[in-house]
């Protein structure tokens, strides 16, 4: 079988998890994104230890610990995504906007508040 | 090297595929149907249902290649569990059931701008480099459960008890972090 | 002791008292008196002794040399000569009787201990630049008489007028001493040295290349400090300092100081034929028209100051003859009676409450209130206008005896030169007789009510003024033997110049006093009301504070008070009585203005500096800090562009990493495929 297949495949898988991390609006869609992404390196790994023949089978053993951690972080994740919730009442990534800045127009801010910013 | 070239020199053409190109091929194209279905659908329980297609789709392109331990483990984890798990998340977030017409963020235009240059750059590389390289998939399996235990248990346990530990971890992680209260009864993994 | 020891203390023993001065005048007052006189008094009796010991034999050279200094050495250095020693001389007396005065004249003033401090320095800086065999440490000498000027004429720095005058005087001396440095290193860069020695002894094997620059930067130094035209205008202003300073820098320090710096290296300029006549031209200039502003001026310390410029005129004069001996003589003689003059005019002016001659004028019975001023200033100012036998005789005879041998080609100096300075040095004899009557008129024969009675002025200021009677009288017998200490060259009158100087001072004499005559009769004839004086009675210039003075009326704000119509506007008395109206006509009003010199100084150089400055200001603040202001603005609204990126999503965040990244990906790979 040509390599040239699973590449693709997985590259194309890869950057439609790319795709859904960047533009979906709900934390859960964002982590399937992510799981998305994280098979298509799976793929990828299992296509090249395969072509390669490894004596160690290094890439089968990533896949196997690939999966154990995507495991982790989805448990994790979705605790984190539970509790955001929880506090905040919505799982929507782009309300969660603490970090932004303040949107007055220039000059206006005091010097003793540039000073605490810039300390 | 021109293509034909190459194909003459390695016997091997692209347009007469073997059977489990074919195989692999259609497979494939129904993985990345589902793929984009689960990042495009507006219902959040479907974006769901199509993961599981995808991903057993993925199962079934390792059961090709020849690494059936993993396409099993594919199916155990992330069909069996995680998805159920996302599902859950999604059930504990009160996700709207049905249509929602704003599961896309304003980010759209520049994610797809984004992701379809990455896709280009990244396809036109992995072509350029690998559209000679021939799988030889004869000989015995390599991803039987037998090699993959084989090498698991002899050359990879250390990797793998720490990554006991750190499942360990996440768990215990993840119940702290959802306990509703001080004496919260409840925790997930 | 031998002689350089007590040279060395000559100008030590003043900046000493000073320095003592300085760090005890606040603490303890009582020593403040001693610590001004007495240094003093010990300087000028050492000086004295200098003087003896050298007795215008050899010049006592010695020298030391504290440290390495480059290319040109600079050596702590005495040079005695006999124009050094009786230069020396004359600077330890006149300052011995400032100090002395002082101590009565500025009895009360709060700020006495300083000022004695500061004449004190002055008279060390002076009695340097004497004694001095090297240029460096004459040029310490002559800097540190510049700021102490700057401090003693703004002595009074409550008025305006004194802060004006004390940066007058500090800024045109700076514009002269500026070619003045550049002068003295031309000079030793081409000498090899600073020593006054080995100048003189390179002058006379030829070795300065350019005698005629560097006697012409030296020049401008020269003329700021001896005031001479154009660079005299900051004399007559620097009239706002206390009267005694006015004396100790009109006779013996400052203005002298030029003068003895010529003589001192008159070699240099003897060098340059064109450095000669240039001098030469300015004298005749300076002196005659300084002459013609005394004649106009109203303030009588105004019209002592013009006399000043005009009698340096002389001094100049004979240098510019090429002959130093005469020059030194008229400075010494000068110094003595010019003194007398000024510290005798203090005690008038207190007598009188006013610094006018207008006012005096319409007093009578003046002289009868202060005889010991009356007498020694007539004497003082037959002085000044050289009738024989009194000292400005002997001394100006001395400098028209020179100019007259130069004008008849005896000398190696110009011929121009010397006609220059004879002609002009004739008409400056009459019109300086022709002031000094004028100025005796109308201070001491005034007519009108009596004049104020202050009560005696104290037995120490007319100690003082008799003591310099002494010399004012009798120095200029010494004209017979005194030319031995100086280039043995005879300094007697010789019958012509003689004859035609007493001619034309008495002439100039008796036509002010017919004039005087004259315009008195036509002024008792108006009524007495018609010509009253726009403000009827100045007050006094205040600073000698008799008993009957209570010590509750403060000196200093008196002071203040007292000074600012006495400086007003110069012409601005119609006194009828006046015969220098009547003799200058036309003349009297751009002569009261000092020939309107500082209107064309300011019109020349002040209203281009303060428009630069405008200039220099609108650069700066509309055009400069529009870009500095443009830049802090800039980065503001850059900031603010900036800012807004930050949205706080993390999906934008996001893509623009990734982007970023694929670029760069995108970026090697092409760079990797040799696109």
């Amino acid at each position: 079988m040509h390599l040239v297949y699973p590449a693709v495949l997985s590259v194309l898988l890869f950057c439609t998890g790319l795709y859904g991390v960047l533009a979906r609006r709900n934390a859960i869609l964002v982590l399937m994104s992510v799981e998305l992404m994280l098979n298509a390196v799976n793929l990828n790994l299992v296509a090249f230890d395969v072509w390669l023949r490894d004596a160690l089978h290094s890439g089968q053993a990533l896949t196997l610990f690939t999966i154990a951690i995507a495991a982790a972080e989805i448990g994790i994740g979705l605790a984190i995504v539970l509790m955001v919730y929880r506090n905040r009442g919505t799982s929507d990534i782009d309300r969660l906007r603490d970090t932004a800045e303040g949107r007055e127009p220039p000059g206006g801010p005091a010097p003793a508040e540039k000073a605490e910013a810039t300390a | 090297m021109t293509l034909a070239h190459a194909v003459a020199q390695t016997g091997n053409g692209f347009l007469s595929p073997t059977g489990v190109e074919i195989a692999f091929l259609l497979v494939g194209v129904a993985t990345l149907a589902a793929a984009v279905l689960t990042v495009t659908t507006r219902q959040l329980v479907h974006a769901a249902l199509w993961l599981v297609v995808a991903l057993g789709g993925l199962a079934v392109e390792y059961l090709l290649l020849t690494a059936e331990f993993i396409a099993w483990v594919q199916v155990l984890i992330y069909v069996g569990s995680v998805v159920v798990l996302l599902l859950f998340g999604l059930m504990l977030t009160k996700a709207p059931i049905g249509r929602s017409p704003d599961a896309d963020s304003g980010n759209r235009a520049a994610a797809l701008t984004v992701a379809a240059a990455a896709a280009a750059a990244l396809v036109w590389v992995v072509v350029d480099a690998f559209r000679t390289t021939w799988i030889d998939l004869e000989g015995p399996a390599q991803g039987s459960t037998r090699v993959t235990g084989e090498i698991l248990f002899r050359h990879w346990v250390l990797p793998f008890e720490a990554l006991s530990v750190l499942l360990l971890a996440a768990l215990v992680g993840a119940i702290v972090l959802s306990r509703r209260s001080p004496e919260g009864r409840e925790g997930k993994s | 002791m031998n002689t350089t020891t007590l040279a060395v203390l000559v100008p030590l023993l003043p900046f000493l008292g000073a320095a003592a001065g300085l760090l005890l005048g606040r603490r303890s007052p009582g020593f403040t008196r001693p610590l001004a006189v007495l240094p003093t008094l010990a300087a000028a009796a050492l000086a004295v002794l200098v003087a003896v010991r050298q007795g215008g034999e050899r010049p006592i050279s010695a020298s030391t040399r504290l440290t390495p200094t480059g290319s040109v050495p600079v050596d702590l250095a005495l040079y005695l000569d006999g124009f050094a020693v009786l230069a020396a001389v004359l600077v330890g007396v006149v300052a011995s009787c400032v100090q002395i005065y002082s101590t009565a004249y500025l009895r009360d003033d709060p700020r006495y201990p300083s000022y004695a401090a500061l004449v004190s320095l002055f008279t060390s800086a002076m009695l340097l630049v004497v004694y001095s065999g090297d240029l460096m440490v004459l040029l310490v000498g002559w800097e540190v008489m510049g700021i102490c000027s700057y401090f003693l004429v703004g002595h009074y720095w409550e008025t305006p007028e004194a802060r004006a005058a004390s940066l007058k005087a500090f800024l045109v001396t700076k514009l002269g001493d500026v070619p003045f440095l550049f002068g003295l290193f031309a000079l030793a860069v081409d000498a090899g040295t600073f020593r006054i020695t080995g100048i003189l002894g390179a002058v006379a094997t030829g070795a300065i290349e350019h005698p005629t620059l560097v006697a012409l930067l030296l020049l401008a130094g020269v003329a700021g400090k001896s005031a001479q035209f154009p660079l005299h205008t900051w004399l007559p202003d620097a009239m706002a300092g206390p009267t005694p300073v006015s004396a100790l820098i009109h006779a013996a320090t400052m203005v002298a100081a030029g003068v003895y710096f010529v003589a001192r290296l008159l070699p240099v300029f003897a060098a340059s034929a064109a450095a000669l006549t240039v001098l030469a031209v300015l004298a005749a200039i300076t002196m005659a028209g300084a002459a013609l502003a005394a004649l106009a001026q109203d303030d009588i310390k105004r019209v002592l100051a013009y006399s000043t410029i005009s009698q340096l005129g002389y001094m100049s004069g004979a240098l510019a003859v090429g002959d130093r001996g005469a020059a030194l003589f008229h400075l010494l003689s000068h110094g003595a009676f010019k003194a007398l003059l000024f510290l005798a005019a203090g005690v008038v002016i207190h007598a009188a409450g006013t610094n006018s001659l207008a006012a005096m004028s319409r007093m009578s019975g003046l002289g009868r209130r202060i005889p010991d001023a009356y007498w020694t200033m007539a004497i003082a100012l037959l002085a000044l206008v050289a009738i024989p036998p009194f000292a400005g005789f002997f001394s100006k005879e001395a400098v028209l005896v020179a100019a007259e041998r130069t004008a008849l080609g005896e000398s190696a100096a110009p011929v121009a030169a010397g006609w220059a300075v004879l002609v002009s040095g004739l008409l400056t004899a009459l019109l300086t007789a022709a002031y000094a009557t004028r100025l005796w008129l109308l201070a001491f024969r005034g007519r009108g009510p009596g004049a104020p009675d202050h009560g005696r002025q104290p037995a120490v200021m007319s100690a003082v003024l008799w003591a310099l009677a002494v010399p004012s009288l009798a120095f200029g017998l010494t004209a017979g033997f005194i030319g031995d200490w100086f280039d043995g060259r005879p300094l007697q009158p010789t019958l012509t110049t003689a004859v035609l100087g007493t001619g034309v001072a008495l002439v100039g004499g008796l036509v002010t006093y017919a004039t005087w005559r004259h315009t008195t009769a036509l002024a008792s004839r108006v009524p007495n009301g018609a010509a009253a004086h726009p403000e009827p009675h100045r007050k006094a210039e205040p600073p000698v504070s008799e008993p009957p003075v209570s010590p509750a009326v403060a000196p200093a704000p008196e002071a203040v008070t007292g000074r600012e119509p006495a400086y007003g506007d110069i012409g601005a008395a119609p006194e009828p009585a006046d015969p220098g109206r009547l003799l200058l006509g036309p003349l009297h009003r751009p002569a009261a203005a000092g020939f309107h010199l500082d209107a064309v100084y300011r019109a020349l150089f002040v209203r281009p500096v303060t428009a630069g400055a405008e200039l220099v200001r609108f650069l700066d603040r509309e055009v400069v800090d529009t870009y500095v202001r443009g830049a802090g603005t800039g980065t503001n609204w850059l900031g603010w562009l900036v800012r807004r990126a930050q949205t706080g999503n993390v999906q934008t965040y996001l893509s623009a990493l990734l982007a970023g990244s694929v670029v760069l990906a995108i970026a090697v790979v092409l760079v990797a495929a040799g696109v």
